[in-house]
């Protein structure tokens, strides 16, 4: 199980590795915004990504639809964790083919429950 | 408009008080057919209004100057001091709260990543151990196998307080690398307070620019500027009090339930 975390924040992005780590999850790889992500997805062979949506450069949503848009990459699961609280904004994500959706701040087992619930529908 | 009953702000008594006067005079010389003398007063009457309009102009740029000037953290030091513009200096402090949060971020997860896999040898060890004492007592022990375990449970003790050692001391740091919201909390309540003066400067400004709008009969074509929700636009203050903003993990959960995932 190969994981692309892409957030701005490298904090951030430890802390998700770290949570990711203790359910299990250890090969992990980190890009800051969709445009460093897109070719790493594109090349890498990965599972499952975790993004932000607030990020300079490509956003975490055009990140979505660009994978989605991809003919390789549109069966790859992605869960969103962010801080973009707007009703209509996690209707958009939702539309666009999210498979989860996390608002910060938010905890281990929030985390946990989305992304076991995402491997659960796959399987 | 309330205009009319009470006085605009910044206009002095005294201005007011020649205003009425010239008012009537104005009145009473048309009346008596004194045309030039009527135009002569309402060439002073302007001259009183553009007065007042450039003393209040006045008066808020100098106290703008005066809330940016004032917005000084440390006026002890003389570099600061020497800051060219307060403003710049402001996203500087900002900047300064940026890095040192995240260097205590960084700092505490350090911490925490050493701590942990110390944590989980000591229940590893715990639990081996009380696997061969249980042997032990239900007698399934060789003597050879009792005298290793007689030595692991000693090696163990030292090695329990050496690692609780470690555990404490690294929770004590972690406790220390929160000392950045001290200084952070006072750097941004200075610039609050800087942004807070700003913003009453400039309402100032705006309210005296729509009463020299509505005194020159401006009208400004002003476009809406949106934020786009595609972009992103960070965290949400006050979300409870909001319709359009879900205020937690639950509300998205609902939120995407209700439309079937």
């Amino acid at each position: 199980m190969k994981i692309l975390i892409v957030d701005d924040f490298s904090t951030m992005r430890r802390i998700i590795k770290n949570l990711l780590r203790d359910l299990g999850f250890t090969n992990t790889d980190e890009a800051d915004d969709g445009n460093t992500a897109l070719p790493m997805l594109k090349s890498g062979k990965y599972d499952f990504l975790v993004t932000d949506w607030n990020m300079p450069g490509m956003t975490g949503f055009d990140l979505l639809k660009a994978v989605r848009a991809d003919e390789d990459l549109k069966t790859l699961p992605v869960l969103m964790v962010t801080a973009e609280a707007k009703r209509d904004q996690i209707v958009a994500a939702a539309q666009a083919g999210v498979n989860g959706y996390v608002v910060k701040p938010f905890t281990a087992a929030v985390l946990k429950e989305k992304i076991e619930k995402i491997f659960e529908r796959i399987q | 408009m309330s205009d009319s009953k009470k006085p605009h702000r910044g206009l002095e008594p005294e201005v007011a008080e020649k205003l009425k006067q010239q008012a009537a005079e104005l009145a009473e010389s048309t009346q008596n057919g004194d045309y030039a003398r009527s135009m002569t007063l309402i060439n002073e009457l302007s001259e009183v209004r553009d007065q007042s309009l450039y003393r209040e102009v006045g008066r808020l740029t100098r106290s703008l100057h005066e809330a940016i000037r004032n917005f000084q953290i440390d006026p002890r030091s003389a570099e600061q001091q020497e800051a060219l513009s307060k403003m710049t200096d402001a996203s500087d402090r900002l900047e300064y709260v940026v890095q040192m949060t995240g260097e205590a971020a960084n700092r505490t997860m350090d911490l925490v990543e050493e701590t942990m896999p110390v944590a989980s040898g000591v229940r590893e060890e715990a639990t081996a151990l009380r696997d061969e004492w249980q042997r032990l007592r239900r007698r399934e022990m060789e003597p050879a196998e009792f005298r290793e375990l007689y030595g692991r449970i000693d090696r163990f003790f030292v090695g329990l307080a050496k690692d609780s050692d470690t555990i404490y001391g690294n929770l004590s740091e972690i406790l220390m690398a929160q000392d950045f919201q001290d200084l952070t909390g006072q750097v941004i309540q200075k610039v609050t307070t800087l942004v807070k003066e700003v913003e009453e400067q400039m309402l100032s400004l705006v309210v005296m620019a729509s009463h020299v709008d509505q005194l020159t009969g401006t009208v400004h074509q002003i476009e809406e500027k949106e934020e786009s929700p595609e972009k992103g636009v960070g965290p949400q203050i006050k979300a409870e009090e909001r319709e359009d903003v879900v205020s937690g993990q639950d509300d998205v959960d609902d939120l995407l339930s209700s439309l079937g995932f």
